[in-house]
């Protein structure tokens, strides 16, 4: 075989490379069982574990960044929802003030007018009222006159009260009667 | 799976004409040998614990990729370091390349320190062979290469009993959906390339790969010594062509180193991968 050439043209070496000697396999197989205990129990679940680690970092990181971007979304709307809120409610307060500016304004017309009318009718009021006094005491004052003129003008006493107020009524009621008439006319 | 074999008999062929040639060159000139690979015991000589020079670089190699894989992984950042990104990486490559891919993240996970383990000792035992001073590979003797395929072996063996109780042996020599006749021929492949080619590929690939890359350098840098000081005259300049083609080779070597240790790995977990598979 091959092996018998390769040690026969090396020179007498007495070793088979193919035989396993007792020693070599001891301390290939200690070799091995230490290493294979060395990652097994001390660098695998270190590294098993850091990897976990990191993966969990960056999954937790990017559930962070997506609760941000929806906390971000949602605080928008809700500033949007809220602007268009105090939009309608500045028109409303608005359409009320106009409505009780028209109001206020009705309102103040409506008493104007009555205090207007309040005061025209006291004034009317007043005037008729003077206008009565003046045209009582001018009654009593032309039949006084009247009849002064008279008993001056006949120089007849005519201080008896009862004959002297039914001449002046007379007078008056003649005096009516004729201006009625002219009326008339 | 015949293939590797192939490969590994080429390359003794190929060194079987290369160290008569060069000792041929001059009267003087001695090749290496295979007793490169048994050095003269050290330490504990006597017990079944001997150490020669490539078991202390056994040791040297497994204290190294602790310290690394402590210092590295000593404070784990979720930012990582320069350091700790290193380590990320090489394990990184085993657990998603190998594990993840052809297992599966539940089975790869079960699987990975095996996976792991096989894959940075391999690495590890495979690069010394181009680290001055050490300049040997802890692989080139057969007993890191044999060890790990027999665990391979009976690591895929058990996962797959486990997994298919009864069946995995059936499945596995009689497949399914084969006409009964043809199980006269199936049968006896399935069983000599699952049973009994898979460990011996594995163990050969890597030690061959080891001993000749091993072979090959000591070749040229052996030539380059006796072209410069022992040759005569333009002869020297022979010495210029071997060193490059050692430097190329060395640098060769690395890449088999790390080829050789992805493919073991590989190839184990492809086997627990064929094990495990849903159709047994």
């Amino acid at each position: 075989m091959v092996f018998g050439t390769l040690v026969a043209a090396a020179g007498e070496a007495p070793h088979n490379p193919l035989l396993p000697e007792i020693p070599d396999l001891i301390w290939a197989s200690v070799v091995f069982a230490v290493l294979f205990t060395f990652f097994l129990v001390k660098i695998l679940p270190a590294v098993k574990k850091n990897l976990d680690e990191r993966a969990e970092v960056i999954e937790g990181g990017i559930t962070k960044a997506q609760n941000a971007q929806a906390e971000a979304t949602a605080m928008l709307e809700k500033y949007n929802e809220q602007l268009a809120e105090a939009r309608a409610e500045a028109g409303r307060i608005r359409e009320a003030a106009r409505a009780d500016g028209v109001k206020i304004l009705n309102e103040l017309k409506a008493q104007a007018t009555a205090e207007a009318a309040r005061i025209t009718a006291n004034a009317s009021a007043q005037i008729e009222a003077e206008r009565q006094s003046a045209l009582v005491s001018l009654r009593a004052e032309v039949g006084s006159l009247a009849i002064d003129l008279a008993s001056g003008v006949i120089g007849e006493s005519l201080t008896d009260d009862a004959r002297s107020a039914a001449l002046v009524d007379r007078f008056l009621a003649d005096l009516e009667a004729s201006e009625a008439e002219k009326a008339s006319k | 799976m015949h293939a590797p074999i192939q490969e590994c008999a080429l390359l003794l062929n190929a060194l079987n004409t290369l160290i008569p040639l060069a000792a041929e060159g001059d009267g003087q000139f001695v090749g290496p040998s295979i007793g490169e690979f048994f050095p003269a015991t050290v330490l504990f000589a006597g017990t079944p614990f001997e150490m020669n020079r490539i078991m202390l670089i056994r040791v040297l190699v497994v204290v190294a990729i602790m310290v690394f894989f402590y210092v590295a992984t000593r404070r784990m950042k979720l930012v990582p370091t320069r350091m700790q990104s290193l380590a990320e990486m090489g394990l990184g490559l085993v657990r998603v390349n190998i594990a993840e891919d052809l297992l599966g993240k539940k089975e790869g996970a079960r699987f990975l320190p095996l996976l792991t383990t096989i894959f940075f000792l391999v690495l590890g035992m495979n690069i010394t062979g181009i680290v001055p001073l050490l300049n040997i590979a802890g692989s080139s003797v057969i007993g890191i290469p044999l060890v790990l395929a027999v665990i391979s072996y009976l690591v895929f063996i058990y996962a797959g009993l486990k997994k298919h109780p009864g069946k995995f042996l059936r499945n596995s020599l009689f497949p399914p959906g084969v006409p009964w006749f043809l199980y006269l021929i199936v049968t006896p492949i399935e069983f000599v390339s699952t049973f009994i080619l898979r460990p011996i590929t594995l163990t050969l690939r890597l030690l061959m790969n080891m001993i000749v890359g091993h072979l090959l350098l000591v070749l040229f840098f052996l030539a380059t010594q006796f072209f410069f000081f022992q040759a005569d005259g333009g002869f020297k300049l022979f010495g210029l062509g071997t060193l490059a083609f050692g430097f190329v080779f060395t640098l060769f070597e690395i890449l088999v180193a790390v080829l050789q240790a992805y493919v073991f790995t590989l190839l184990t977990a492809v086997y627990l991968q064929l094990a495990l598979a849903d159709e047994h």
